[in-house]
């Protein structure tokens, strides 16, 4: 009987080893597919400029991975789950496109990672929010890299909390990003003793914020938090500004915003927000020599997607290389058998669950005294530890994680 | 408190206000809407892409001139409108009397095209424009907090709108206009310059998108893709109200802003899709708006 048991073992075992020991690189060609909102809502956090990220980790790399060509296609998302289904089915079917990189809007996330998990194809995530990609979406076949919405509801939510705002009021962008932050927003803010009293949905975009800012200020919440991104939360955070919210006591709570949100709001505006970030590019004398080299091609600065995006494209480069394989199983094992360790994060390890988890960062816009430049914007006020950040496997719904 | 619907009263007040202070918006821009269509049978798909521009020139002239906001409020529809009249003499001149889907599509071209070269050069985060001095700071209602600068906009698009349309329905000019496009040839025959009315209309139906981007400026996020969203809602006022029919636009305009406002109260998720829902009733019930003559 254990003979038996050991020898179907050993099978199975060899049986996949054949399967996944392709030790070459297909069509001696490595393809990558940057998708991304290259003209919508989310062009200037990813879009264009984390194109030239992508090419800028290519042609550092050496522009060749063992021999093999690093072919570069691109395509706009419109942020629309169907039609970036079928820019990917197209890339991974019939274009032989090894790596999806990019991937902002978290609905187009979740379409995509369906298609390439059918494919066995690989994509990292650089700039969608939603926790859920990497909890209940999970599939062998993604990873995400930056962030999630679990840790900017960690940081922001908790310390807001902390500072004595009991009572909240979320604004939330209604669909998958906006429902995944609520939720975690609400966990936090429960957990720490406080109380949700209402949460209104917004559609996706809206322009006119005043009727919900309006609808905040009468419940009469200590914080009134923002679960959207992009041109929503500037567009909340100026009307905001114009009816007076925080004048009449209550605190305003951006739970997503990126560096060019902040820059299009400007310091007077934004000046004392507290955000949690992924990564900023004044923070070491590494991370600015990169951004500086970052700012010489696209004339600005980097946000932590575009960081993200060199990163995470240097890491699959580099587990291509050290295998000798494109094969997403292949690659995907030795990225998660790698440690980061680069000008993006330190320490970083990408979970079973595909998450990578690094530290994160909350911090404080400064003000017009403090900042010297149009782009000296935060101020790193606590480093929050991976582990601490992210959510622990033992909360995790993923089908990859085994629970004990 | 009283309550309707489990919602205060001072609530929805405040709700009917702003729903006003945007349906004001919307009447200014389906108003030139109204005008481009009920006179030259174009349907300007443009207009979105015009209010956009109005907005992009008052913040840019202040950029680059230090020009101020009532200057801008100004200047920037002039500047736009002549670019629409510079677009109407160059290229929809050149289709006038085919079949609307040509100036459809022509528009609607001309708008990707100016969207796509300003995404490039600006991107779309925003552009800032603080408010005027003047307009900081509001007055306390009792049931909300009216920032001053939205009781303006309701104040300048309604002088805008009626003065538009007591020119058009009460002035020579406007009855020239009216002529003009009725029977060209014999508007000719009159004397009169048709061509140059023309022109001078779809400026004018310009102008008015491009004040209403002007007056967005402060309060919205001045980016080259605002118009496009907006662009869709106008119509939908534009086919609600009756295509072509100047009173009923401007009607229609604020009425639909304050259903839009009422929606985001009782269900915000539903808000982007309640004009639609009102011009799919309309429709069924009278083709042809609310407020158009039977055809």
């Amino acid at each position: 009987m254990t003979i038996t048991k050991k020898l179907l073992t050993t099978a199975i075992a060899s049986a996949m080893m054949v399967g996944g020991a392709q030790a070459e690189i297909s069509n001696e060609t490595v393809k990558i597919g940057y998708l991304a909102d290259m003209s919508g809502t989310y062009r200037d956090l990813a879009g264009p400029n984390g194109l030239t990220a992508l090419e800028m980790a290519i042609s550092d790399f050496g522009g060749t991975v063992n021999g093999a060509k690093i072919e570069v296609v691109s395509a706009d998302d419109r942020n629309s789950p169907d039609s970036s289904s079928s820019t990917v089915r197209r890339w991974v079917e019939n274009e032989d496109v090894d790596l999806v990189a990019g991937l902002v809007a978290s609905s187009v996330t979740i379409a995509v990672s369906n298609i390439l998990e059918e494919n066995d194809k690989l994509g990292i995530v650089s700039g969608s929010a939603a926790s859920s990609i990497t909890n209940e979406h999970c599939t062998p076949n993604h990873i995400h890299y930056v962030y999630d919405t679990y840790p900017l509801a960690n940081g922001t939510a908790s310390a807001v909390v902390k500072e004595g705002g009991k009572t909240w009021f979320i604004l939330t962008a209604d669909y998958a990003f906006g429902h995944a932050l609520e939720g975690d927003v609400t966990r936090v803010v429960e957990e720490n003793g406080g109380e949700i009293l209402d949460a209104v949905r917004h559609p996706f975009p809206t322009s006119d914020f005043s009727s919900f800012i309006l609808q905040a200020q009468s419940s009469g919440a200590d914080v009134v938090a923002l679960a959207n991104a992009g041109a929503d939360t500037t567009n909340a955070i100026t009307t905001a500004g114009e009816f007076g919210l925080t004048q009449s006591g209550q605190t305003l709570a951006a739970l997503l915003l990126f560096l060019t949100d902040v820059h299009a709001l400007g310091v007077n505006s934004a000046q004392g927000i507290q955000l949690t970030t992924g990564w900023y590019w004044d923070m070491n004398d590494e991370t600015r020599a990169w951004s500086d080299r970052f700012m010489e091609e696209t004339g600005v600065r980097p946000t932590m997607v575009h960081a993200g995006i060199y990163s995470s494209t240097m890491q699959y480069l580099n587990a291509v290389k050290a295998t000798g394989s494109d094969d997403a199983q292949t690659v995907r094992k030795q990225m998660m058998d790698t440690p980061i360790n680069d000008m993006f994060a330190k320490n970083g390890i990408i979970r079973e669950d595909g998450r990578m988890v690094h530290d994160m960062y909350l911090a404080e816009v400064k003000t017009p005294e403090e900042s010297k430049n149009e782009w000296d914007l935060y101020e790193i006020v606590r480093t929050i530890p991976g582990e601490e950040a992210y959510r622990p496997l033992s909360e995790s719904k993923c089908k990859l994680v085994t629970q004990n | 408190m009283t309550e309707i619907l489990g919602v205060p009263v001072a609530v929805l007040s405040g709700q009917l206000m702003l729903g006003i202070i945007n349906g004001a918006f919307y009447a200014l821009l389906s108003l030139g809407l109204a005008v481009i269509f009920g006179l030259l049978k174009i349907i300007n798909f443009a207009h979105g892409a015009m209010y956009m521009l109005g907005a992009m020139c008052t913040v840019l002239m202040f950029d680059a001139f230090g020009i101020n906001y009532w200057v801008a409020l100004f200047l920037a529809p002039l500047v736009v409108g002549c670019f629409g009249i510079v677009l109407e003499y160059f290229l929809l001149r050149r289709i006038a009397g085919q079949d609307h889907i040509y100036s459809l599509l022509l528009t609607f071209g001309i708008a990707l095209i100016l969207q796509g070269v300003l995404t490039n050069i600006y991107g779309v985060s925003g552009l800032r424009y603080s408010m005027p001095e003047v307009f900081r700071g509001g007055m306390n209602l009792g049931f909300m907090f009216l920032p001053y600068y939205r009781a303006w906009v309701i104040v300048a698009a309604l002088l805008v709108c009626f003065g538009t349309w007591f020119m058009i329905e009460k002035t020579r000019l406007g009855s020239y206009l009216r002529a003009g496009t009725e029977d060209s040839q014999l508007m000719q025959g009159f004397g009169i310059n048709v061509p140059l009315l023309i022109s001078l209309t779809y400026g004018f139906g310009v102008m008015l998108a491009a004040f209403a981007g002007a007056l967005a400026a402060p309060i919205y996020s001045v980016s080259p893709v605002m118009g496009s969203n907006i662009l869709i809602v106008v119509f939908a006022v534009v086919v609600i109200g009756g295509m072509g029919s100047i009173a009923g636009a401007v009607i229609t305009g604020l009425m639909m802003g304050v259903v839009e406002g009422f929606t985001k109260v009782f269900y915000p998720e539903g808000s982007a899709a309640v004009i639609f829902l009102v011009m799919v009733v309309v429709l069924l019930i009278r083709p042809s708006g609310l407020f158009g003559k039977e055809a």
